[in-house]
């Protein structure tokens, strides 16, 4: 794919990052709902348990995995290849440099990407792989049938002071990343519209604070919350 | 006022190129900043040094020749406002002005401050044109333009090419000014004939000569002197994108 990427022209390369990207935002909202039912202490755990389960086995949701995992390499080449070619336009660099623009964020997307990228690997082999692969995830059972305890996992993870706060830091990040992403993503597809960009832009500001605030708010909740003693 | 200017110097293209000072005194509020250098290069050129070589014709903001990237600020630190309508005002006595070229490997240095944009003109003739027959020029009014898209094509025709917006753009991209040009037209009746391979030639050209991509940051716009929008930009996006989907299967 390398190769060829280089190749596609800058618009199509923009838009394709921007649609992929809206896909993913689309993904953080499911994750988000799910996460939110590891709150809901009832029948230990069992509605998150069984939501992961679900969403581990179902054969829809798995078709959507391949495409998530697809999706989220293919950002990632192409924002690699986006920025090599734009670290390479200016084999010079000015002596003095005042900036001014209208995005701020824009400036760090590859800085934000890849530190939200090591948040990934470390979230996936804590969680995604251990219950795909391995034999580290307790098991408990409802009605009779087994099933992995990834709310245990989440909420022993949770109750760790250094993973929560690293936790946080990736998620600001990510805010800081969606803060540019998401208006721009309309701007790549040639969706500015004096009518709806405004609106566009405050939906991507409030984007940019929600996503990372539920997410951070779940961690919060359970490490100081006597409710989530484990 | 006495100011200490700070300037790139390269003999030739092949040259490395250095930063040079040099000291000027009695320098008027009044001049403008292009005229300042002219009074530089004037005391250079009576101590037998060498003058500054820089870029300028009309010295009214309308040519787009004129184009140096002054104290980190492509055409200096005034808004709306090309290198050569930059007065010495915005300056003040015992300061240390940095000039330095457009920076970008799609405009090498030629000599000084001096760049060579030419590939600018390799993109308009990419597609940056209308099919017309030759002859005498037709009535103007005989095809009817609503005045919003007059008046809309005509805020794109007033990108100069002065390239400002590559300067200014983190990632060298010129999309500010192929999206002015490709606007221009795509907003006249005129434009139609071309409209659907305009988009995507243009934008070929403009990858090939080695810009950079948008990151839709938006120093460009916050740069233009000619106040163009990202909103151009959006619409050669549309253009652009439109023209991919409706393009037939090439043979
Ligand atoms: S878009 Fe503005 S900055 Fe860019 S070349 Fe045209 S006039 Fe200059
Ligand atoms: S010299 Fe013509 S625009 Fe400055």
């Amino acid at each position: 794919m390398g190769n060829s990427t280089f190749h596609l022209a800058s618009i199509t390369k923009k838009v394709i990052m921007a649609l992929v990207g809206l896909f993913l935002v689309m993904f953080l909202l499911v994750h988000l709902g799910l996460n939110f039912t590891v709150l809901i202490l009832e029948g230990d755990r069992e509605i998150f348990n069984k939501a992961a389960h679900f969403m581990g086995t179902n054969l829809i949701v798995k078709i959507v995995e391949v495409g998530l995992f697809g999706f989220l390499i293919v950002h990632i080449i192409v924002g690699i290849v986006l920025q090599l070619q734009n670290w390479g336009a200016r084999p010079k660099r000015y002596k003095k440099r005042a900036t001014t623009q209208l995005s701020f964020f824009s400036r760090y997307m590859i800085h934000t990407g890849a530190l939200i990228f090591i948040f990934l690997i470390i979230h996936f082999s804590d969680f995604y792989f251990k219950a795909k692969f391995t034999d580290l995830v307790p098991l408990i059972t409802y009605d009779g049938k087994e099933y992995h305890d990834l709310g245990l996992l989440t909420l022993q993870k949770f109750k760790m002071g250094g993973f929560v706060i690293g936790y946080i830091i990736a998620f600001i990040l990510l805010g800081f990343h969606l803060n540019h992403a998401f208006q721009s993503a309309f701007q790549s597809m040639g969706w500015n519209h004096s009518r709806y960009m405004p609106f566009i832009k405050k939906v991507g500001l409030v984007i940019s604070i929600l996503i990372p605030l539920g997410f951070t708010i779940i961690p919060l909740v359970i490490y100081f919350s006597e409710a989530y003693s484990v | 006022m006495n100011i200490t200017l700070e300037i790139w110097r390269q003999k030739d293209a092949k040259s490395k190129g250095k930063f040079v000072i040099y000291k000027l005194n009695d320098v008027s509020e009044e001049m403008s900043f292009l005229e300042m250098l002219d009074f530089l290069n004037n005391t250079l050129i009576s101590k037998g040094e060498s003058p500054v070589a820089f870029d300028h014709d009309c010295r009214e903001g309308i040519c787009g020749s004129c184009g140096l990237y002054i104290n980190g600020w492509a055409h200096g630190p005034a808004h709306l406002t090309t290198t050569c309508e930059l007065r010495m005002t915005k300056f003040k006595d015992g300061d240390k002005i940095t000039i330095e070229p457009w920076r970008s490997k799609a405009f090498p240095v030629i000599k000084d401050l001096i760049v060579d944009r030419s590939v600018f003109d390799k993109i308009m003739q990419a597609g940056g044109f209308i099919s017309a027959n030759s002859g005498a020029a037709p009535e103007a009014n005989s095809i009817p333009i609503p005045k919003d898209n007059a008046d809309a094509a005509f805020d794109a025709a007033v990108c100069i090419g002065c390239g400002a917006c590559v300067a200014a753009c983190k990632n060298s991209s010129a999309m500010l000014f192929v999206s002015a040009k490709i606007s221009q037209f795509a907003l006249l009746p005129q434009g139609k004939t071309e409209a659907k391979e305009r988009a995507r030639k243009m934008v070929a050209k403009m990858d090939e000569v080695g810009f950079g991509n948008c990151t839709n940051t938006g120093s460009c716009e916050t740069r233009c002197p000619k106040g163009l929008k990202l909103t151009h930009i959006a619409k050669m996006n549309r253009e652009f994108i439109t023209a991919k989907i409706v393009a037939e299967k090439s043979t």
